[in-house]
């Protein structure tokens, strides 16, 4: 299966917040996907690599943009 | 105009009572027809399952009638959609009627899963139906002692639930004399208590202080029912001798099978409320995908908001307002003590110092609920 690119858009979101989304992103995606996430909380530039890391996924990428972070992972297990 | 709502939860009977009222005239003159349809005849207030785990709502308290809560003038069939054929605008039921529409509303709601990690139904007590909260409440009655885990599937419904059932179980045990023979343990998938940062501030030290022991970054992998150990993927693992769930949820079946969203979340414009691709068709409460909380009071404000913009499409031809993401929770704080939390897109929540005044009003609305419901608060 080809690996597939999904963007979540979690800006404006408190609850659950991106990181939650992410998680929720992540049991529904294949291996290999990457998946980007947009929040406009500047937590998740540190908290969604440290779910990534403790959790063992790849983090790609991380860029801000008028306010908004960008976080690529992909998922590998 | 014909109006078809899909769903008979929060979102879509405070919908279609708010359009009833709204549309009062042009319902009586023939102009615009509301046709609710529901899987069930009954109505539950789902945030009094909380209640029922602990022993202080009964079931029964839980339901009314659904038509009993809608204005006279809609169209009310137990009768659920099981095809969703849009090019058509039509939707086809079980019984095998078919409802042309010009405006369609999908408020179909989620449903709890517990089947999603190996091990969890079997060995956790949980409290997202009638069934699984009555248990809950006799195996807690009957629990003598030991390690109690609370845990929390993603994505979930009810972001407060995972604190204020810990609370109350600290309350309750309290109340039994044996809150020493207990250990409270509360797992959490990210890494703070709770999502929202102020409360998740407010939250850890009230945990400290009151004894309960907590661990973030712990997301359910499987549940070694023989050992009685809760393993999570990021490779921790915690001991239990009595395990509650806050258990993920998804959308329900029909909208997956009909391809109208994955998991079954529609995707939904976060400010219009119309299902990305389709003018004429909204979406409510659980049912979207937007990344705000799946609570009721979410369904009531975009309802109330949907409420505006058809009526106004019916009377002018243009919708005459954005949801803002709104979204107003109680935080039951334990020991007759609550707090809420208010926050929307662009403005996070400040929550107070808990206090029993807002305890004894969310018990109110737990009775308040039908008046909502019917669109009068």
């Amino acid at each position: 299966m080809m690996a597939e690119k999904k963007q979540i858009d979690a800006r404006g979101s408190f609850c659950p917040g991106p990181l939650m989304e992410l998680i929720a992103g992540m049991k529904s995606a294949n291996v290999g996907d990457e998946l980007e996430v947009l929040s406009t909380d500047k937590g998740s530039a540190a908290d969604i690599p440290e779910w990534i890391k403790k959790v063992g996924h790849e983090l790609l990428a991380t860029t801000e943009e008028n306010g908004v972070w960008h976080i690529t992972v992909r998922k590998v297990k | 105009m014909k109006i078809v709502i899909v769903g008979g939860g929060m979102g879509g009977t405070i919908l279609a009572n708010n359009l009833a009222r709204r549309l009062h005239h042009e319902l009586k003159i023939g102009k615009v027809r509301i046709t609710m349809l529901s899987a069930s005849e009954k109505h539950m207030y789902q945030p009094g399952l909380l209640y029922v785990a602990v022993g202080s709502m009964m079931p029964d308290e839980l339901y009314r009638d659904q038509a009993s809560l809608l204005e006279p003038g809609i169209g009310f069939h137990v009768d659920p959609v099981e095809n969703f054929i849009l090019d058509k605008r039509q939707v086809k039921t079980k019984s095998g009627a078919v409802h042309d529409y010009d405006v369609l509303v999908i408020a179909t709601g989620s449903r709890p899963v517990m089947q999603g990690i190996p091990g969890l139904a079997e060995n956790a007590e949980t409290f997202y139906t009638e069934e699984s909260a009555v248990k809950m409440l006799k195996r807690l009655r009957e629990f003598q002692g030991g390690r109690v885990v609370i845990t929390v599937g993603v994505p979930h419904k009810c972001p407060m639930a995972p604190l204020e059932i810990t609370f109350m179980l600290h309350d309750f045990f309290k109340e039994r004399g044996m809150r020493d023979k207990v250990q409270l343990h509360y797992t959490y998938p990210i890494g703070r208590v709770h999502s929202l940062e102020n409360v998740a501030k407010w939250a850890a030290p009230e945990f400290d202080r009151l004894g309960i022991t907590y661990e973030t970054l712990f997301n359910m992998k499987e549940v070694d029912g023989k050992n009685k150990v809760l393993k999570s993927e990021e490779g921790g693992s915690t001991k239990f001798d009595l395990l509650v769930a806050i258990p993920a949820h998804k959308g329900m079946e029909v909208v997956e099978k009909n391809g109208l969203g994955q998991n079954g979340w529609i995707p939904t414009n976060r400010t219009r409320l119309n299902m990305e691709g389709q003018e004429n068709v909204f979406v409510l409460g659980d049912t979207t995908n937007l990344p705000i909380s799946k609570a009721g009071s979410t369904a009531h404000f975009e309802a109330e908001t949907l409420g505006e913009n058809i009526a106004a499409m019916v009377k002018v031809g243009s919708a005459v307002r954005d949801y803002d993401g709104k979204v107003f929770c109680f935080i039951e704080a334990g020991k007759d003590r609550a707090t809420y939390a208010m926050f929307n897109y662009t403005t996070p929540p400040d929550p107070k110092a808990p206090t029993r005044a807002v305890h004894w009003f969310k018990v109110a609305y737990n009775k308040l609920y039908w008046a909502s419901a019917r669109g009068l608060l």
